[in-house]
C-alpha cells in the first residue's frame, strides 16, 4: 500500500513534467495546425540555459530567466522560420521543425559537449520532505509538483478567465473573424508559440537536475510527448493532462513492480514450454515489466489509434 | 477525408497534409505518358563504368552505400513526394527486411540452395508484409495522424529490438556471411566489386519499377489523393486504399534496400531501425527534392558524398548538414531537383547565358563568405574543445594558432566582405533572373 503511494507520487511527477511539454505542444498544434517536432529541443535548451545561468546566478535566477530566453527563441523561430515555411504547406512545416530539432541537438553538443553537465537541484531543496514507510520523498519532487500544478492553474486561468485568453481562444477557432475585429493574429500566433516553448523551457529547467542534462534528453522525451498528445487527442488540453498522467503512472508502476511475462502467460492458462532456450518465442517468456516500461506508451498509443483514432478526448471522427 | 478536420479545434482548414501553394513546376511531374529509355540506359552505362574509374575499395564502399540509400530514398519518396504522407519511422521497414535477410543468411541449409542476388527480394517481401499490417490502420488519413502513427510504430519496433533478442539480436545486432549462398554463375561475392554490381543491378531494377509504379493508375491517383483527397474520393477512388497501396509498395522497396544493406555490411543493429535512420532518410529525400522522381536519387548521391567526405574533414559535419537541411526547407522547398528544374524555362527561352555572370558575381562571394563562417565555427569549436596546450589547427591548408586574434579577424573580415558583396549583387541577380524567365526580346 505504501509502495503504491510512493509510485503514485513518482508517476505524478513524471506525468506533470510530461504535461508541461504536451500542454505547450498541443496549444501550438491547435492554433497553427503544425506539430512542433522541436518542442522537446526547447525543453533541452531550457535545462542547458538554466545550468549555465545557475553557475553564475544560482538556480532561482535560472528558473526565472531560462524559460524567458527559450520563449523568446521560440517566438523568433515562429516569426522568422515557421511563418516563412507556412506558405509551402504543412509537410515542409513539419519537416522544418524536424530539421530544427536535429540542428538544436547538434548545436547543444557544439556548445556544451557530448557529456552530461553537472546541473544540480538547489541545496535549499536537498532534504527529505516526508517519508512513507521508509521511502523518502525528496523536497525537490514536491517542489516540482507544486510548480507544475501552479503553471497549469495559471494557464487555465489565463485561457479561460482573461481577455487575452478570450482572444486566443477566439483566434483558435475563427482566426479571420478575430483579425477582422482588429487583432493582430500573426502576433497572437507568435505569442502562443513563444509561451508554448517557454513552458517546455520551464519543464527543462526543473527536470534537468532530476533526469540529468545531456544532449540526448530531447531525443529521449520527444517521442513520448507526441505519444501523450496523440493518446489524449490532438488539440485537447484536458486530454494532454490525462494522457500525460496515465503515461507517467504506467511507466512508473511497470518499472517498480517486477512482473514477469511468464507469470502472466501462466496466469491466463498458457504453460511454459519445456525447452525454452530453443523456442523462437523465448523472449516473450523471459520479458519483465521494467524491460518493457519504456515501450508501454507506444503500445498504448497504437492501441488507442486503432480503436479510437481521435484519441481519448479528441472529438469523434466521421 | 473530411473526418480529420473536426478532431482539431479550429486548426486551419488544411488539416490534411497536402502541398498546396507549390508551383506546378515543383510538384511531381505528371506530364507526358511517354516513357523514355535513354536516361535509364545512360544510368546503367554510368553504373557499369564507375568502378573502372574509381577502383579503390573505399570508393566502392561509398558507391554501395549510395546505391542502398538511393533505393531507400526512392521508396520513401513514394510516400512523401507522391502520396503526401510524412513518415517518421520508415527505417523500420528497411531494417526489418534486412534483419529477415540476415536470418536467411544464417539459416545455412536453406541459404546454400539459392543464389545471393535473390536475397533482397525476401527482404522486400518481409518489409511489404510489415507494411501490410501497419498500413492497415495507419493509412486512414495522410495528415498529422499518419505522421504520428509512423513515429509511434517506428519507436515501438526500434525499442523492442533491444528486448527481442531472438530476432533482433539485442544490442549487438546480428551478423551473417553472404558467401554461404549458392554461387551465382560462378560468382561467390567474396569481393567488394561483385557486391557493387549486385547492388547496382538492384538499384536499376528497383528504380525502374518504382518509376513505372508512379506511372500506373495507382501511382497517379496517389498524386491526386495527395493534392486533393476529397476530390479524388468524389471521383470514386478510395483515398485510403490508394494510400494503402502506396504504403505497401514503399515498404516492399524499403525492404529491398534493407536486404542489400544486409548483403553489403553483413551486420544489422538497432541503428538500422531507430529514429535517427528514419530522420536521415527524410533529410536525404527532402534535400534531393520530393517534387521530381530523380530528386531522391540526387539527394542520396549528394548526401552520401557529404557524409563520407565531409565527416573525414570535420567532426562538425552534422551541424553543417542540419543547417543545410533547415536552409533547404526554408528557401528551396523543391530541393536540389527543384533548384535544377527552375532553370529549365530559362534554357527553353535560350536565355540561360544571361544568368551566368550574375551567378558568378553573387554566388562566389556568398560561398566564400559561408566558408569563412564555417571557419569561424571550426575555430570556436577548436578553441573550446581542443586539447589543452594544443593551439595549432589546420584549416583550408593553413596552419595557425586558434588562440591568437589574427586568424579570427581575418575569417570575420572575409565573412563580412563575402556576404556583403553577395547581398549587394543579389538585386542584379534577381533582375537577371526575371529577364531570363520572360519570353521575348533577347538583349
Amino acid at each position: 500500500m505504501d509502495l503504491i503511494l510512493v509510485n503514485l507520487i513518482d508517476g505524478l511527477v513524471t506525468g506533470l513534467l510530461l504535461f508541461m511539454l504536451s500542454a505547450g505542444l498541443t496549444l501550438i498544434f491547435s492554433m497553427m495546425g503544425v506539430l512542433n517536432f522541436a518542442h522537446a529541443s526547447f525543453y533541452m535548451l531550457g535545462a542547458y540555459f538554466a545550468y549555465q545561468i545557475s553557475i553564475a546566478l544560482g538556480f532561482w535566477m535560472g528558473l526565472l530567466l531560462a524559460p524567458l530566453i527559450v520563449g523568446l527563441m521560440g517566438a523568433g523561430v515562429e516569426r522568422y522560420g515557421l511563418r516563412r515555411v507556412h506558405q509551402y504547406g504543412h509537410v515542409p512545416e513539419l519537416i522544418f521543425t524536424f530539421g530544427l530539432a536535429l540542428l538544436i541537438e547538434e548545436l547543444v553538443q557544439f556548445v556544451w559537449g557530448k557529456n552530461h553537465v553537472p546541473y544540480n537541484a538547489p541545496e535549499i531543496l536537498e532534504f527529505t520532505a516526508f517519508a512513507i514507510a521508509g521511502n523518502s520523498i525528496p523536497a525537490y519532487k514536491v517542489f516540482m509538483i507544486f510548480i507544475s500544478v501552479g503553471i497549469f492553474i495559471g494557464l487555465l486561468y489565463v485561457l479561460t478567465k482573461t481577455r487575452v485568453g478570450m482572444i486566443i481562444q477566439a483566434a483558435l477557432s475563427y482566426p479571420r473573424t478575430v483579425e477582422a475585429l482588429g487583432h493582430n493574429v500573426p502576433l497572437i500566433f507568435m505569442g502562443v508559440f513563444g509561451v508554448g516553448t517557454a513552458l517546455a523551457g520551464v519543464a527543462g529547467v526543473i527536470a534537468g537536475p532530476v533526469l540529468s542534462t545531456f544532449p540526448g534528453m530531447a531525443f529521449v522525451l520527444g517521442p513520448i510527448v507526441f505519444v501523450a498528445i496523440v493518446i489524449g487527442g490532438l488539440g485537447s488540453l484536458w486530454g494532454a493532462l490525462v494522457a500525460s498522467l496515465l503515461i507517467g503512472w504506467i511507466t512508473t508502476f511497470a518499472k517498480s513492480y517486477n512482473i514477469e511475462m511468464e507469470a502472466i502467460l501462466n496466469g491466463i492458462g498458457i504453460a511454459t514450454p519445456e525447452s525454452l532456450s530453443d523456442s523462437p518465442f523465448r523472449d516473450v517468456w523471459s520479458l519483465t515489466s521494467p524491460q518493457i516500461a519504456d515501450i508501454l506508451p507506444y503500445i498504448l498509443m497504437v492501441l488507442v489509434l486503432i480503436f479510437r483514432p481521435a484519441g481519448l478526448f479528441g472529438k469523434r471522427t466521421q | 477525408m473530411t473526418d480529420t478536420k473536426s478532431d482539431v479545434k479550429g486548426a486551419r482548414p488544411k488539416e490534411q497534409i497536402t502541398t498546396p501553394g507549390t508551383p506546378a513546376s515543383q510538384r511531381m511531374r505528371a506530364g507526358s505518358m511517354t516513357i523514355s529509355l535513354a536516361p535509364w540506359l545512360i544510368a546503367a552505362f554510368i553504373m557499369l563504368i564507375l568502378p573502372m574509374v574509381f577502383t579503390n575499395n573505399s570508393a566502392l564502399t561509398i558507391m554501395n552505400q549510395m546505391s542502398i540509400t538511393i533505393i531507400f530514398a526512392l521508396a520513401y519518396n513514394m510516400l512523401l513526394g507522391q502520396g503526401g504522407m510524412l513518415s517518421f519511422g520508415h527505417a523500420v521497414y528497411a531494417g526489418v527486411g534486412g534483419f529477415f535477410c540476415m536470418h536467411i543468411m544464417n539459416a545455412s541449409d536453406f541459404f546454400a540452395s539459392f543464389p545471393l542476388p535473390v536475397l533482397p527480394l525476401f527482404g522486400g517481401l518481409f518489409g511489404m508484409g510489415l507494411a501490410l499490417i501497419i498500413g492497415s490502420f495507419s493509412t486512414r488519413s495522410a495528415g498529422t495522424v499518419f505522421a504520428m502513427i509512423s513515429l509511434g510504430v517506428g519507436q515501438l519496433i526500434a525499442s523492442s529490438s533491444v528486448i527481442v533478442v531472438a530476432f533482433f539480436g539485442g544490442e549487438e545486432g546480428i551478423s551473417g556471411d553472404r558467401t554461404y549462398a549458392m554461387p551465382f554463375f560462378g560468382v561467390e561475392f567474396l569481393q567488394q566489386i561483385e557486391v557493387y554490381y549486385l547492388t547496382a543491378g538492384w538499384v536499376l531494377i528497383s528504380a525502374a519499377l518504382m518509376y513505372l509504379w508512379s506511372r500506373t493508375p495507382v501511382g497517379r491517383m496517389a498524386n491526386a489523393v495527395r493534392d486533393n483527397p476529397e476530390r479524388a474520393e468524389f471521383l470514386g477512388y478510395s483515398a485510403r486504399w490508394v494510400r494503402f497501396y502506396s504504403f505497401v509498395a514503399s515498404g516492399f522497396f524499403a525492404g529491398i534496400s534493407g536486404g542489400l544493406f544486409a548483403i553489403n555490411y553483413e551486420i544489422l543493429t538497432e541503428e538500422n531501425l531507430n529514429a535517427t535512420s528514419s530522420g536521415l532518410i527524410l533529410l536525404v529525400t527532402f534535400l534531393g527534392g520530393v517534387g521530381f522522381f530523380f530528386g531522391p536519387i540526387l539527394g542520396a548521391i549528394v548526401f552520401t558524398l557529404v557524409q563520407t567526405v565531409l565527416s573525414l574533414e570535420t567532426d562538425l559535419w552534422s551541424i553543417y548538414a542540419g543547417a543545410l537541411f533547415v536552409a533547404t526547407v526554408m528557401f528551396f522547398p523543391g530541393g536540389l531537383a527543384g533548384l535544377i528544374m527552375m532553370h529549365v524555362p530559362a534554357f527553353k527561352l535560350g536565355k540561360a547565358r544571361l544568368l551566368l555572370m550574375p551567378y558568378v558575381k553573387t554566388l562566389i562571394p556568398a560561398a566564400i563568405g559561408i566558408l569563412a563562417i564555417c571557419a569561424l565555427v571550426e575555430m570556436t569549436f577548436h578553441y573550446r574543445h581542443g586539447a589543452l596546450g594544443d593551439n595549432e589547427m589546420t584549416l583550408f591548408w593553413t596552419t595557425f594558432d586558434s588562440h591568437s586574434v589574427l586568424p579570427w579577424l581575418i575569417a570575420a573580415a572575409i565573412a563580412v566582405v563575402g556576404i556583403g558583396v553577395a547581398r549587394k549583387t543579389a538585386p542584379s541577380l534577381r533582375e537577371a533572373w526575371n529577364e531570363a524567365n520572360t519570353a521575348g526580346g533577347t538583349r
